[in-house]
């Protein structure tokens, strides 16, 4: 597996009061994407676990973009991925910061 | 709550759980932010999920507070790796300690092969924890309507369970098609003969021999309707139960030993035009059911 | 050994043990008491035909309120690979047969299971795994599935897999790995009495299902005890 980690310095803090998020699944083609809290509002670590060896440069456009468009402040992110493609992997992440985000049941 | 219609097939086990129980009710244990993931599968440079494949906490049905578990199938086919298994064993145990009952989202292909022998285990531990609680006045409700069905392992600790809710897609088996196929030749088992594999392993071909007591639609809520009414029955697992399984399998054996499709057991119940049967939508096919069928009842 | 040499080394006071083709019903004359014996033998697979016999077996023992151990001699194929047996509910047979042995259990007679040979996959789970102590005898070769299966499924060479099981006993099949992820607990000495060794072994209470902790002490399974466990407290309160 090859592990990479992020900590962008991220604009906008999210939201919400929920401590933890999960969507996804890891599965061909899939990732699941974990959410939580971190105690700092200005950054967003994400750390990534793949078998896809290799695409550090693409995880990094994909992980920037991510913290420039969204909420991303005041989060760190857990990624198990099962080689799921750039589209997916920012689908999941934005359902992620949409789910911590929302009203706690 | 929406008035649409959600596939228990197509949902994963967490929205499997979230349909099943009582709204804010559920309340997991050692959920995925533990990061409790299987130690074994880096040996084989294979990607973990968090909850390791399986969702278990508490919650209530109808106000009923039960235990709930649900494999997630997308995730290495749901597979019984030693993490998976042990949350299960868990949960069954607190089951008989605290004699409040289960419900089981099975969606599995059996033992995880690359933990293979920790997975062989959790299935024994398993179903000694299901039989165990039962034993205790605990009822054991299984659901089966996955994308990996219930095979393997999966199918042993199914058939320990009071009560097993079934759609079409639940298919039920130990040795998975492509298995045999491989094993005894594309004669024994053609894997590919779809409708052959769903009436020989599927959900309706199950509830005909009794080897599943309620049939439903696959939706979300008429899995947990039938659920509420699974956990109404009265508990039992005693020598009485065991005794008169004996006499149904027995009887199975003598009236359908001799079939050798699906459709010989179905014409041989009494249906008309067995194959009718595949094509039959839910509640057409649960109405004949109920007439033809073998029951299980309280021989399980 | 065979089951013949087994029983006599086991029962040297006497056993009368019958067999029907590949299964065996008896009972067998201890010290201590007697013994109800069923097998499983020849290697052969287990179906719908073989379950249902074996079921039968242990539930008319059950019936007995004897209270005497039941010894399951085990060596077995896998389960029974056919159309016919799915057709027919081979899961349910199976389940069956282990909750007869759980019930057993239940009702006060001890099951020992005695892996003298192979077994494997939804067979090992009905009949060894489903006894409250497994022992084996040195030799014997319990596999979940084989390596050559498990090359095609994980897609990786034999050797390479070979390489691995040297630094796990997690999934390559064979009696050490078993033993180290705690499914077997004893290994018999085949050089001494087997009724001794057995006599030995039923002296000593059982404490509840003890294979994760006894796999936890050996480093076969690191996480199935605490796990376990951590849920039981959890929800157990």
């Amino acid at each position: 597996m090859e592990i990479l980690h992020f900590d962008i310095a991220a604009p906008t803090s999210a939201g919400g009061t929920r401590a933890m998020a999960l969507v996804g699944v890891v599965a061909s083609g899939n990732l699941e994407v974990l959410v939580e809290r971190s105690d700092a509002p200005d950054r967003c670590a994400i750390e990534i676990s793949t078998a896809a060896h290799g695409f550090r440069d693409l995880w990094t456009a994909v992980a920037e973009d991510f913290v420039a468009r969204r909420a991303a402040g005041g989060l760190r992110i857990a990624i198990n991925d099962g080689g799921a493609r750039p589209d997916t992997v920012s689908l999941r992440l934005a359902q992620g910061v949409r789910m911590i985000e929302e009203p706690e049941a | 709550m929406s008035n649409t219609r959600q596939s228990w097939y197509e949902a994963g086990a967490r929205e499997r759980i979230a349909a099943l129980v009582d709204p804010a009710s559920f309340a997991e244990f050692i959920g995925p932010e533990r990061r409790e993931i299987s130690p074994h599968l880096s040996i084989f440079d294979l990607p973990t999920q968090f909850d390791d494949g399986i969702v278990v906490g508490c919650g209530a049905i109808g106000g009923t507070p039960v235990f709930v578990a649900a494999q997630e199938g997308r995730f290495m086919g749901g597979a019984v790796g030693e993490v998976h298994g042990a949350k299960l064993t868990g949960l069954l145990r607190a089951a008989k300690a605290v004699a409040r009952d289960v419900v089981i989202a099975f969606d599995t292909g059996g033992v995880r092969l690359q933990e293979a022998n920790a997975g062989e285990i959790a299935i024994a531990e398993i179903m000694r924890g299901v039989v165990e609680a039962r034993m205790a006045g605990v009822r054991v409700v299984g659901l089966i309507g996955g994308r990996a069905g219930c095979y393997g392992g999966g199918g042993l600790i199914a058939g320990c369970c009071s009560t097993l809710i079934v759609s079409e897609q639940g298919r039920i088996s130990v040795t998975g098609p492509e298995v045999i196929e491989t094993n005894k030749g594309v004669e024994e088992f053609d894997s590919r003969d779809r409708s052959f594999v769903w009436r020989t392993m599927g959900g309706k071909h199950r509830t005909l021999i009794g080897g599943a007591d309620v049939f439903v639609e696959d939706d979300t809520m008429a899995f947990r309707d039938a659920t509420r009414a699974a956990l109404a029955r009265a508990p039992k697992l005693d020598g009485n139960t065991l005794a008169a399984e004996q006499a149904r399998l027995e009887r199975r054996i003598t009236r359908f030993g001799e079939a050798s499709d699906a459709t010989d057991i179905w014409q041989l119940l009494g249906i008309d035009d067995p194959w009718a049967i595949p094509d039959m939508p839910a509640t057409g096919f649960a109405t004949l059911a109920d007439t033809y069928r073998e029951r299980a009842d309280d021989a399980r | 050994m065979t089951p013949a040499e087994i029983l006599d080394s086991l029962f040297p006071a006497g056993h009368a043990v019958t067999a029907e083709i590949d299964l065996l019903f008896g009972r067998g004359m201890l010290e201590s008491g007697t013994v109800h014996v069923i097998g499983a033998t020849g290697r052969a697979p287990i179906g719908i035909d073989q379950a249902i016999r074996l079921s039968a077996a242990v539930l008319e023992i059950t019936s007995i309120d004897d209270a005497a151990p039941i010894l399951f001699l085990v060596d077995t194929a896998s389960q029974r690979m056919s159309r016919r047996d799915e057709l027919l509910g081979l899961s349910e047979y199976l389940a069956h047969l282990a909750k007869s042995l759980l019930l057993a259990e239940a009702r006060g007679h001890r099951t020992i299971g005695l892996l003298y040979g192979g077994s494997a996959a939804g067979a090992f789970i009905a009949t060894a795994l489903a006894c409250g102590t497994l022992v084996a005898l040195p030799g014997a070769h319990p596999e979940v599935m084989d390596l050559p299966s498990m090359a095609r499924v994980t897609k990786l060479p034999i050797p390479v897999l070979e390489e691995k099981a040297k630094a796990t006993p997690v999934f390559a099949p064979g009696l050490d790995n078993l033993v180290r992820v705690g499914g077997i607990a004893e290994v018999w000495d085949a050089g001494r009495s087997l009724s001794e060794q057995l006599t030995a072994l039923l002296a000593t209470p059982r404490a509840g299902d003890d294979r994760a902790t006894f796999g936890s002490a050996q480093h076969g399974r690191t996480k199935a005890a605490a796990v376990a466990s951590e849920i039981l407290a959890v929800a157990g309160r």
